[in-house]
């Protein structure tokens, strides 16, 4: 009998359904298959982690003596961390930080895009231009800084003598109290300017150009269009851009970390610093672990109700 | 289109004088940015002394000390012995000789620029791999708990690395992966593989499902029209997105400065570390920089249309 082999040999021909039936996974599976393997990675190395710290919180273990006796603390170290008056030092310091670098580079980013989007020729090609310091290595960079700071020979206090006269001798940006908070807020402001410009820009090109003709049509002055549509129509881009950088340098380390270490003593000492400090030096370990949970749930806190608040922008 | 009745002050369309003044301003603000990374560029290439000098330098006589003392390690000796030695093999070491030094080694610039190459490519490539699948996945098929497996995979990414560094440090020590090119690599991924999963996830949802559909009645598997259809399709995301990996996992510091020392060092801990003597060798270090920054250029001008998408994790595409 011919029948059957032809049959077979038809289904064979046809590879779909065969090629579904013999080989091919159900989409379910498929997803679990690609999904999984990014979460048992994010599991193993960032969420494993940060179990360990939340446990290790609790205890007085410290990482240069691995064979001590571990004792369970209970809350103490959330305690002595909440109470320890050297800890708002750095919070200071890191909201000053914070405060300033934020409010820098949204003015002069805002300016910058608003000058782009005036469209002139090449501008293109300066705006590329004006974005390479967001991408250089912030450590790499922030080195570098530390030499054109320097009091006799830097770059930096002799552009600073040759505008305004001061000799150049005068000051010190790293190693005076009051100037190096601004020292390490200008790196950090000419490093990421252009991030807050290449969003307010996105913000700029997205307003289409009917709602201004219908300005025009009004008469609405450009002063008046600016404050009624510019702004407003921009300002949930402004508000990413200021989540996004305010998660950063909330975290910052690397540039302070080359550039002041901290320092003079622990003027420009931030969060960051704290937690290598107490980690890496002191070697507190529990302590500093539960400073880093107390940190990361605030940033996590914060990032959420400011998420809150952009959607609320965005759908209004 | 524009309208006849945009008049002069219109914001629609900016007058002459505004654009020239917006130039104007804007080149200005370029200059004054990019005179920093001019000045790590001439520093590179000056001698000790003239990167010294004040006021600072900007015609002198360049020189080749700082790649020389960036690549070499040297040893002071009397003119005695140098006398005495058979002629300069090459450059850097008769520039040595000039100053009353002998060339001793190589330094070590060169193992950790490759390490960094190794690290970032390696982890580059785990996460894009990874990444593309999780995107894929969460872009086309329907997963339970999708908005918040996403938001789980982006927060990933908002704790500070500090904070992570210790159990770490305490985890790769009892693993054997302390100080390792593969732990680092792991931890790179790690932390880029959200980056990539959020931005490859935007670029493939822009794939109309439609060429799937067609080639899966065509008799493709749903895995062969993944990876026939819808990865070529997705070539410029995943290049894009791989350049932002890669320029991450080179210019990190945190995790590189407290979890390697030697064998996995990349080049960011060491160049802070390039001393001569009396302090450090700032043209030497100069150099180092402007090495390690030519690549990042290089990728920069490359990634330009895609910037923004990066930097902000797909959330704005213009």
């Amino acid at each position: 009998m011919n029948t059957p082999s032809v049959v077979e040999r038809a289904a064979l021909a046809t590879p779909a359904p065969l090629a579904r039936r013999m080989r091919g996974l159900s989409d379910r599976a498929i997803a679990w298959l690609f999904i999984a393997p990014t979460m048992l990675l994010l599991l193993a190395i960032n969420i494993f982690p940060l179990i360990w710290t939340v446990r290790l919180s609790f205890t007085n273990f410290r990482a240069n003596r691995p064979n001590a006796e571990v004792v369970n603390v209970g809350i103490d170290n959330y305690v002595s961390v909440l109470t320890d008056p050297d800890i708002w030092g750095p919070m200071q310091a890191t909201a000053h930080f914070l405060f300033w670098t934020i409010a820098l580079q949204t003015l002069i980013g805002f300016t910058l895009a608003y000058l782009i989007d005036r469209k002139f020729r090449g501008h293109g090609f300066w705006t590329t231009l004006i974005l390479i310091p967001m991408m250089l290595s912030p450590a790499v960079v922030g080195n570098f800084w530390a030499f054109i700071y320097q009091p006799q020979i830097g770059l930096f206090n002799y552009a600073v003598s040759f505008f305004t006269g001061i000799p150049p001798s005068s000051f010190e940006m790293l190693g005076s109290v009051k100037l190096s908070p601004w020292a390490i807020i200008i790196v950090d402001t000419w490093m990421w300017t252009p991030y807050v410009m290449l969003i307010c820009l996105a913000g700029l090109r997205s307003i289409p150009n009917y709602i201004y003709e219908a300005a025009e049509v009004d008469r609405a002055s450009a002063w008046r269009q600016f404050w009624s549509i510019t702004l407003p129509m921009v300002l949930p881009f402004i508000m990413l851009a200021v989540l996004f950088r305010g998660i950063e340098n909330f975290k910052m380390f690397d540039l302070v970390n080359l550039l002041t270490n901290g320092g003079p003593g622990s003027t420009t000492e931030v969060v960051s610093i704290t937690l290598k400090r107490e980690a890496f030096e002191k070697w507190r370990t529990g302590y500093s672990s539960a400073l880093a949970i107390i940190l990361f749930v605030a940033v996590f806190g914060l990032a959420n109700i400011y998420v809150k608040a952009l959607n609320a922008v965005k759908n209004r | 289109m524009r309208t006849g009745l945009s008049t002069a002050h219109s914001v629609v369309e900016p007058t002459q004088a505004a654009k020239w003044l917006a130039m104007a301003v804007v080149i200005l603000y370029a200059f004054v940015t990019l005179v920093p990374l001019g000045w790590i560029l001439l520093t590179s290439i000056k001698s000790p002394p003239d990167s010294i000098s004040y006021p600072p330098k900007v015609v002198f006589e360049p020189s080749m000390e700082g790649y020389c003392n960036l690549f070499t390690t040297r040893s002071r000796q009397t003119e005695e012995y140098i006398k005495n030695l058979p002629p300069a093999t090459d450059a850097c070491d008769s520039l040595a000789r000039k100053n009353s030094m002998v060339v001793v080694s190589r330094s070590n610039y060169l193992p950790r620029f490759l390490n960094s190459l190794i690290i970032a490519g390696g982890s580059t490539l785990l996460s894009v791999g990874l990444g593309v699948m999780a995107a894929y996945a969460f872009s086309r098929f329907k997963v339970p708990g999708k908005d918040d497996l996403m938001f789980f995979i982006l927060s990933t990414r908002m704790m500070p690395p500090i904070a992570v560094a210790i159990p770490i440090y305490l985890m790769y020590r009892e693993l054997g992966l302390s100080d390792t090119k593969l732990g680092m690599i792991l931890l790179y991924s790690a932390v880029n593989v959200s980056l990539a999963v959020w931005l490859l996830k935007g670029f493939i949802d822009e794939i109309p499902r439609e060429y799937e559909d067609a080639a899966m009645v065509d008799g493709y598997t749903r895995l062969q029209a993944f990876r026939k259809v819808v990865l070529p399709q997705a070539a410029t995301g995943i290049v894009a997105t791989a350049i932002f990996c890669l320029i991450f996992a080179w210019n990190e510091y945190a995790f590189a400065v407290l979890l390697t020392s030697g064998e996995a060092q990349t080049a960011p801990p060491f160049i802070p570390i390039i001393i001569g003597e009396g302090g450090q060798d700032w043209p030497a270090v100069a150099a180092g920089t402007t090495l390690f920054l030519v690549p990042i250029l290089v990728f920069t001008v490359l990634l330009r249309k895609h910037l923004l998408r990066g930097i902000t994790f797909g959330a704005v595409r213009k």
